[in-house]
């Protein structure tokens, strides 16, 4: 697959109502396999830079296998493999090129999980692995970026007496915001969100969505979510996939006002899924 | 209430009634199983603390063994018995916890590694009599550690090394997943979520399988005297600090030495009722030593734990 050329999508171009932004990345034709299970096909899709995409559809469509791709997390397991690429722009490199290390893809590509996994460990470590990881030691540096990433999370007023506190000791709601931290403390350039607010109560996810909303001025975010709601609320762009296909992608407005499928409209207005 | 519905509620009673009864055959069954075993490890403790209470004194622990029973104590047992724990700890708890760190972050999944695992899991079925003689060939005669604590200590460390190994795996498993996925994803190496998040939480396992190990490898006789403990000593080996530089020595791994479990033995095996009192008495003191082996680490468990929830 590596290497031909790629049509475009002539129909996501066309739809677009709006001047198009840059891309961001753009999945190619990917596919994706556990085992012998075809978990995603034939995937063809852009993510716009410094906006908010979502993935929606009932459970095991693939939407989270797709998120997965982005940074590699299925190299972790045996058995997995990818067809097809992900181009990650403006450097034109292939995510999934096997040449390119997944550690690299995950350092410009940060994660936030379905359920809060912040480490057993304090709040101000937490937020500085990421950096430790990358071999970040002096201390005044860490402070600084520790900060700089909780504020990010709206975070910072509420923590910031308590750094060395246990992470487990905080809300539900604020771990996920700690996950959040973790992951934009080290600048990464494109976010990814599994279902973030799914473990959470209603007053936290509001929350969280404000921050998505903030955080698009500064970096691209692919998000799952199985709330259509949510997706309508946070997103610019929407994509629709059941049984492992992209059944439509297009702007969110388009998308929840005038789908271009049956199958979405069923979809989005409750009668399946 | 209706006639109807007292008779369904008799009825659904006398139906309680009749499956209740189940459970107090049941729970009558399970206490006298259980008391079978307490009752027989509390008899058995009693009577030696009876029998060997009277010899507990300070010269029991200070003494070297002797021709008159009442001057015999077990001083170069419990030292003995010490400094092969060291090495035992030394030499099992890194190998232990790499092999099971390994097996479980960085093997592939392929027969190999399959058959790695069912044999590291059978060898904690091998009788340790078999591990004496594998030393007795391997560090003996092959490798001329001598009859020596470094010896007994290594071939211990073998014994439990599956314990170990297989209470590393258990502790990383418990590990969820999205913990692991979570320092990968912030672009860790395998290396670096192995030592900055998988050992550390997988330590309150691990260290309680190390105790376990320990409070086996304790009360071992047959692969000792295999690998040729003495049974008389009345020497202590060099002591590892020294007045002198460069201060520490290490002449006592190459010392003859004997333990516990081989210094009651041969007590046992004497002739005078005198002798079996001090057997008692060096019973006591190593089950002691296993218990508080325990209790350490179930202690060390609780303390640690409390920082983990999953």
């Amino acid at each position: 697959m590596v290497g031909t050329p790629i049509p475009e999508i002539a129909s996501v171009a066309a739809a677009a109502t709006s001047p198009v932004p840059a891309k961001k990345s753009e999945s190619k034709r990917l596919s994706f396999y556990y085992g012998s299970f075809n978990a995603l096909k034939n995937i063809s899709m852009p993510i716009y830079e410094k906006k908010v995409t979502a993935l929606i559809g009932p459970s095991g469509c693939g939407k989270s296998t797709y998120l997965r791709c982005f940074n590699r997390m299925h190299d972790l397991y045996p058995g997995n493999r990818y067809e097809g690429q992900i181009m990650l722009y403006p450097d034109n490199t292939n995510l999934l090129n096997p040449d390119v290390d997944p550690i690299e893809v995950r350092m410009r590509i940060s994660m936030v999980f379905q359920k809060p996994n912040p480490f057993p460990k304090s709040i101000y470590e937490n937020v500085a692995y990421g950096l430790r990881v990358r071999g970040e030691r002096k201390r005044a540096l860490l402070d600084d970026k520790v900060e700089e990433a909780l504020r990010g999370a709206a975070l910072w007023e509420e923590v910031k007496d308590r750094l060395n506190d246990l992470a487990f000791n905080l809300s539900g709601g604020q771990q996920q915001r700690l996950c959040i931290a973790r992951a934009l403390a080290t600048n990464p350039e494109f976010l990814l969100f599994d279902e973030p607010t799914s473990a959470l109560d209603p007053i936290a996810t509001a929350n969280i969505e404000q921050l998505l909303a903030d955080l698009k001025e500064k970096v691209t975010i692919l998000i799952v979510t199985h709330n259509m709601q949510q997706a309508a609320r946070v997103s610019d762009y929407t994509a629709y996939m059941y049984l492992g296909e992209l059944i439509e992608f297009n702007e969110t407005d388009t998308i929840f006002i005038k789908p271009g499928h049956k199958q979405t409209e069923d979809y989005i207005t409750g009668r399946f899924g | 209430m209706s006639d109807a519905t007292a008779v369904k509620v008799r009825e659904i009673r006398a139906l309680i009634a009749r499956h209740k009864r189940w459970d107090v055959i049941f729970g009558i069954i399970g206490v006298l199983s259980l008391m079978i075993g307490v009752l027989t490890f509390v008899a058995l403790f009693l009577d030696m603390v009876i029998d060997g209470a009277p010899r507990l004194t300070w010269d029991f622990f200070t003494n070297f063994p002797s021709r008159k029973p009442n001057q015999a104590g077990i001083l170069s047992a419990w030292v003995g018995t010490t400094m092969v724990m060291i090495v035992t700890i030394c030499a099992a708890v890194p190998l232990g916890v790499g092999a099971g760190v390994y097996l479980e972050e960085y093997a592939p999944r392929n027969w190999m590694t399959d058959l790695i695992e069912i044999n590291v899991t059978n060898l904690a079925g091998v009788p340790s009599i078999v591990y004496g003689l594998l030393a007795l060939g391997l560090f003996i005669y092959e490798f001329g550690l001598g009859q020596s604590v470094l010896t007994a200590g290594l071939t211990l460390a073998l014994l439990i090394l599956p314990v170990i190994i297989v209470a590393t795996r258990e502790a990383i498993r418990s590990i969820p997943a999205a913990i692991r996925e979570g320092s990968y994803a912030l672009g860790a190496t395998k290396w670096q979520t192995a030592a900055h998040h998988i050992i550390p939480y997988s330590l309150p396992g691990i260290l309680t399988g190390v105790i376990i190990g320990l409070a086996r490898a304790i009360g071992e006789t047959a692969p000792i005297i295999t690998v040729g403990a003495l049974t008389f000593i009345a020497f202590l080996p060099p002591a590892p600090v020294q007045a002198e530089p460069p201060f520490v020595s290490f002449e006592w791994l190459m010392s003859g030495f004997t333990v516990m479990p081989i210094q009651m033995f041969n007590w046992t095996s004497r002739p005078e009722a005198a002798f079996q009192l001090n057997a008692a008495a060096a019973g006591v003191v190593l089950l002691v030593m296993t218990l508080s082996m325990n209790a350490l680490a179930i202690y060390i468990r609780y303390r640690l734990r409390k920082n983990i929830k999953w």
